[in-house]
């Protein structure tokens, strides 16, 4: 399954992150090297194979329903690059 | 006076008891050893002060007997642990100036145990990369380097080279797919990624959640298990951490390996396999045949295709955990005009090469009409690892491995840089350990002839650390290696 | 009950309609952390640093969060799924500070149900639900304090919500707002949401599409996000639809696409295509172990239950014999089902439901009090009743004790005594009155018998008069016909 220039536009803006225009081609070129490497995996017939999503081999433990945390607005924006008002601050959000 | 920094921990916690050193005497030993090999750049953050007065109040306890297990013990901590009030940023330019207002499970049991903290240790950005090259801080310089600087490994390589250099008595770790065990052979020191879940991951930046662990890095077998005694538990903050109870590794060293069976997995000697390695690998297993130990043939077949697997599953992990970085709540932000933009450049500027690689590969094989072909597939296949350890493990107590495919190679090496295949491909034995959730172990195991350590892997079945330890202990013993 | 026929000049079309409503979890703390789910607090307080998306933390499951969800489940009559599953959903947006919402996406805690919708013409139709899931809310961004800036409050962000999904089965606007209706009821009575959609705690999602009357075709589908009302929902739908019909009478087609609903107009407007549409990139949720009910626990939480809606309605129209349609009104909420049940104790149940959707819905109307604040209570409405019932008092006078109580809070039985206000049903003492009348009025008398029948009320007034109204209107006409 090869990458197309597109997709790795795509891929970048779900991603949240830029690759500059003449980037592009390398980033493609290199992403297929990677994927086609991976693809070695299609050597292995997984037929009937349950996937592995963890290897914890019990269930959760649930918590009990008690208020044990917050009221700590301070810690909670100590490292915000910009809080007012008790809020977090960015730029105005258009949808 | 003998350097109290060639200590082991064991050696420093008699020390301490019988009153041969004050824990600040111990304390501004590794400082000074801290600032005298700063050339390794090892340390991203020295926290002096912290130390100190950490070690004040040890030596308070030392007064009046109530030290904790591993009281006036100094440590270096990778950045990958959220330590409170203490700056925290996994390597990464995304955090920078980060305070976490919270301490990691694992560093609260050691300082609860009594360590005190030397400062934060270098990494791979996002413990992403197999040679330290990848951190914002730059990389680690290999205590062993000959006459070119030489990689510590990764990404735990400010940990095995503080280790190695004696700028610590210990350090934690984590291991993603070799993050601990790689470094540590690369360094010539001991270091231990337990089974998932030993360890809780609360406040330990997450990089692949299924597959992260915590562990120890030390300078011998002994204070591995002491370490990795005082850092296990089951945490309820920590879904994933296990209900399980925490042996007293110490007690299974030197113990007779009579009978014990070790798994020599055939597929882990591939054709162009580094002949000094095999022929150590070769040296291991008549190590222990000589102390009666069993010496199994086992098949791992599954085992090439776990790298692989591997760059399907953690980067997926890695590209939902790290969205979090996006300028808003914390770390770097670069304004932009709309909040996409804000995001777009504070991400992309924050993220270093090979963290974004992994961003957009993860983020490719979880699309929409791809997740099938990559990541379903890598999780069957992440299936088939395991049983092929279980089956394994049917046949016997632990499997011997060497840890990486090379030593040491240098600062900057031209086919890793260019081919980050080729970089990945130091994982190769140390990444289905992770994938199937058992725990390894590297130990130095002897020098190349050009002076560079190597190490060999123990593998463990899942929560069995125990044995881990019996063999390690006896291979360490024959091994003598020498520590610098 | 009717059809609901989109009938134009072209031809007739069939509406078809399926709603995904998000509900929020009653429980003291959020899904995923120990922080208050309280409303109404200062900005960021109720925020833990796993709401706040910090590095290194991770979530765990609320336990009260399950049991809602599974009552909730067994309230729309579903199945209950032992096994169910976490799954993160990745996108980025400001107030979702993980970059992802930890929710169930292959395997729901709830599969199938369905629940009995009341329709105005008292027919009830089956509403199939497709599954319900369990996930954490999102933060708020609020956008009109400043006009470049937006603020960020995560108090809601990690608050449970269950999204309830129903089977595209609404062919009428009618049968949306009566299913919202029900749903909220339901909700109500099992506590497990407060149902208000106008303060957001209950969200709904509009799906509607059409296709030519009598056709069995499935056309595109347009989405309606967050309608917060039940007559907005109805609105949306009946303007959504007719759009569809326009569009294709004019030999367009319908794209699918997200819409949203404009209370001010009652219209639609484009959100986003789908070609817009987020890639979401599901996989499982590598923090948290999936979840198992035992079958002890779902048959326990079922028995437990308290009785719902339906089965309340059936069991008061044959056992206590009201009508469906008064039935129907008493348990659309269960404060006053509850009421009415306590009043109607050792009552005629059908005399108690008069009074309390009578003059007892219009005192609390007048009043603008809810049930729970009345000032006559339940115990005092029934014994109200059966002062009637016992001839104790006249209905007449029964609503000049209840005008006293809706002011006094007072028993009726105490009314009655201290005004005096009993009926006399002795026939003694109102032969006296009648035998007094008589003798008063001769002229009547003589007219009356003289074939001026219409005088009989004249005369029965008279002595109610002078009884003060408390004569037993019966016993006086029986008096009166015999003594004239």
């Amino acid at each position: 399954m090869a990458i197309d220039q597109e997709t790795v536009k795509r891929v970048a803006f779900l991603s949240r992150l830029k690759i500059e225009d003449d980037k592009i081609q390398a980033t493609e070129k290199e992403f297929n090297k990677i994927l086609n490497w991976v693809e070695q995996l299609n050597e292995v017939n997984t037929d009937n194979v349950e996937p592995l999503v963890s290897v914890n081999e019990s269930y959760i433990t649930c918590r009990e329903d008690k208020v044990t945390d917050g009221n700590q607005v301070q810690a909670v924006l100590a490292n915000a690059p910009q809080a007012e008002y008790g809020y977090f601050v960015v730029p105005k959000v258009v949808e | 006076m003998t350097d109290i920094t060639k200590l082991t921990i064991a050696e420093t916690r008699e020390g301490l008891k019988s009153k041969q050193f004050s824990a600040t005497e111990v304390a501004k030993a590794y400082i000074q050893s801290m600032e005298d090999n700063r050339r390794y750049n090892a340390y991203v953050l020295e926290t002096p002060e912290v130390a100190l007065e950490q070690a004040k109040i040890s030596e308070a306890k030392y007064q009046n007997g109530t030290q904790g297990a591993l009281e006036g013990i100094p440590l270096g901590i990778k950045d990958l642990f959220c330590t409170k009030g203490i700056r925290t940023t996994a390597c990464s330019h995304i955090l920078d100036k980060f305070v976490p207002q919270y301490e990691s499970t694992v560093t609260s049991k050691l300082l609860e145990a009594g360590v005190c903290v030397l400062g934060k240790l270098n990494m791979d950005e996002f413990a992403m990369g197999g040679s330290n090259e990848t951190s914002y801080y730059g990389p680690v310089v290999n205590p062993w380097s000959k006459e070119k600087d030489l990689v510590a490994g990764g990404s735990s390589g400010g940990s095995a080279a503080a280790v190695a250099a004696n700028m610590c008595a210990a350090a934690t770790g984590t291991d993603t797919g070799g993050s601990i065990r790689q470094p540590s052979a690369f360094c010539g020191v001991t270091g231990i990624k337990p089974t998932y879940g030993r360890c809780s991951r609360y406040g330990i930046i997450a990089f692949a959640s299924s597959l992260d662990q915590a562990g120890p890095i030390a300078k011998d077998v002994r204070d591995a298990a002491i370490l990795l005694k005082a850092m296990s538990g089951y945490d309820a903050k920590d879904s994933t951490s296990a209900k399980v109870s925490v042996p007293d590794f110490e007690a299974f060293l030197n113990q007779d390996i009579r009978g014990l069976k070790i798994g020599i997995p055939a597929e882990y000697r591939p054709d162009g396999l580094n002949e000094e390695i095999a022929a150590y690998w070769d040296k291991g297993v008549e190590m222990l045949k000589e102390r009666g130990a069993e010496i199994i043939d086992i098949s791992l077949p599954h085992a090439k295709y776990a790298l692989a697997a591997y760059y399907i599953i953690a980067p997926a992990e890695a590209s939902s955990n790290l969205a979090r970085y996006d300028g808003i709540r914390y770390g770097l932000r670069v304004p932009g005009q709309h909040l996409d933009d804000l995001y777009i450049n504070t991400r992309t500027e924050g993220f270093g090469a090979e963290v974004k690689r992994r961003i957009m590969i993860g983020t490719y094989v979880l699309s929409a009409g791809y997740y099938d072909a990559y990541y379903l597939k890598a999780q069957k296949i992440r299936q088939l690892i395991r049983q092929d350890f279980v089956k394994a493990f049917e046949k016997c107590d632990a499997i011997l491995t060497p840890t990486a495919p090379t030593a040491a190679f240098p600062i900057g090496d031209k086919s890793m840089l260019e081919n980050p295949i080729n970089m990945y491909l130091n994982d190769v034995f140390t990444v289905s350990v992770n994938l199937a959730g058992l725990p390894g172990l590297s130990l130095p195991i002897g020098l190349s002839k050009a002076g560079l350590p190597l190490g060999l892997q123990v593998i463990g079945k899942a929560f069995d650390e125990a044995t881990i330890f019996k063999v390690a202990s006896a291979l360490e013993k024959d091994a003598t290696f020498v520590r610098k | 009950m009717s059809e609901y026929v989109i009938e134009t000049a072209k031809g007739k079309w069939e509406l078809i309609c399926g709603l995904e409503i998000h509900c929020q979890i009653i429980s003291k703390s959020k899904m995923y952390s120990g922080a208050s789910t309280e409303y109404g607090a200062d900005p960021n307080e109720h925020v833990s640093f796993i709401d706040a998306g910090m590095p290194g933390m991770l979530p765990t499951l609320n336990m009260e969060c399950v049991h809602q969800a599974v009552k909730t489940g067994l309230g729309l009559n579903a199945k209950i799924n032992k096994y169910s599953a976490f799954a993160r959903k990745n996108y980025f947006y400001a107030d979702l500070p993980q970059g992802y919402q930890i929710t169930q996406f292959q395997y729901p805690i709830v599969g199938e149900g369905k629940v009995s919708i009341d329709l105005e013409d008292g027919t009830t139709k089956d509403i199939g639900i497709e599954r319900m899931h369990i996930e954490q809310d999102a933060g708020k961004s609020i956008h009109d304090l400043d006009p470049k800036k937006t603020f960020i409050d995560l108090n809601r962000a990690g608050v449970g919500l269950m999204e309830i999904v129903t089977k595209p089965d609404f062919r009428s606007p009618e049968e949306a707002g009566a299913f919202l209706k029900k749903l909220r009821s339901i909700l109500r009575y099992l506590g497990t949401c407060d149902g208000n959609m106008d303060e957001g705690s209950m969200r709904c999602d509009v799906n509607v599409s059409v296709r030519p009357y009598g056709s069995d075709e499935l056309r595109c589908r347009c989405e309606m996000k967050n309608v917060n009302s039940v007559k907005f929902v109805m609105q949306a739908i009946e303007n959504e639809a007719k759009r569809h019909v326009e569009v294709y009478e004019n030999g367009e087609t319908i794209e699918q696409e997200t819409r949203k609903f404009d209370p001010a107009t009652g219209q639609t407007e484009l959100l986003r295509k789908k070609e817009y549409a987020h890639d979401y990139r599901y996989f499982p949720e590598p923090d948290l172990l999936p979840l198992m009910l035992s079958d002890e626990y779902i048959e326990q939480t079922k028995k437990d239950l308290v009785e719902l809606p339906d089965a309340k309605k059936a069991r008061f129209v044959n056992e206590l014999g009201l009508t469906k349609y008064d039935a129907m009104v008493i348990c659309e909420n269960k404060e006053t089902a509850d009421f009415f049940e306590k009043a109607a104790q050792g009552q005629d149940a059908k005399k108690v439901a008069n009074w309390l959707m009578g003059d007892f819905f219009a005192m609390l109307n007048k009043k603008g009090l809810s049930i729970q604040e009345s000032p006559i209570s339940a115990q005092n409405l029934g014994a109200l009743v059966g002062l009637i019932t016992k001839n104790v008092i006249s209905g007449k006078i029964a609503k000049d004790v209840f005008e006293i109580m809706a002011e006094t809070g007072e028993a009726p039985e105490k009314i009655v005594e201290e005004k005096g206000l009993k009926q006399v049903t002795d026939t003694g003492a109102i032969e006296a009155i009648v035998d007094k009348v008589l003798v008063d009025n001769p002229d009547n008398v003589a007219a009356y018998r003289g074939g001026k029948q219409g005088l009989m009320g004249w005369f029965v007034g008279q002595v109610m008069k002078q009884s003060q109204g408390k004569a037993n209107p019966a016993v006086v006409n029986e008096l009166l016909k015999k003594k004239l």
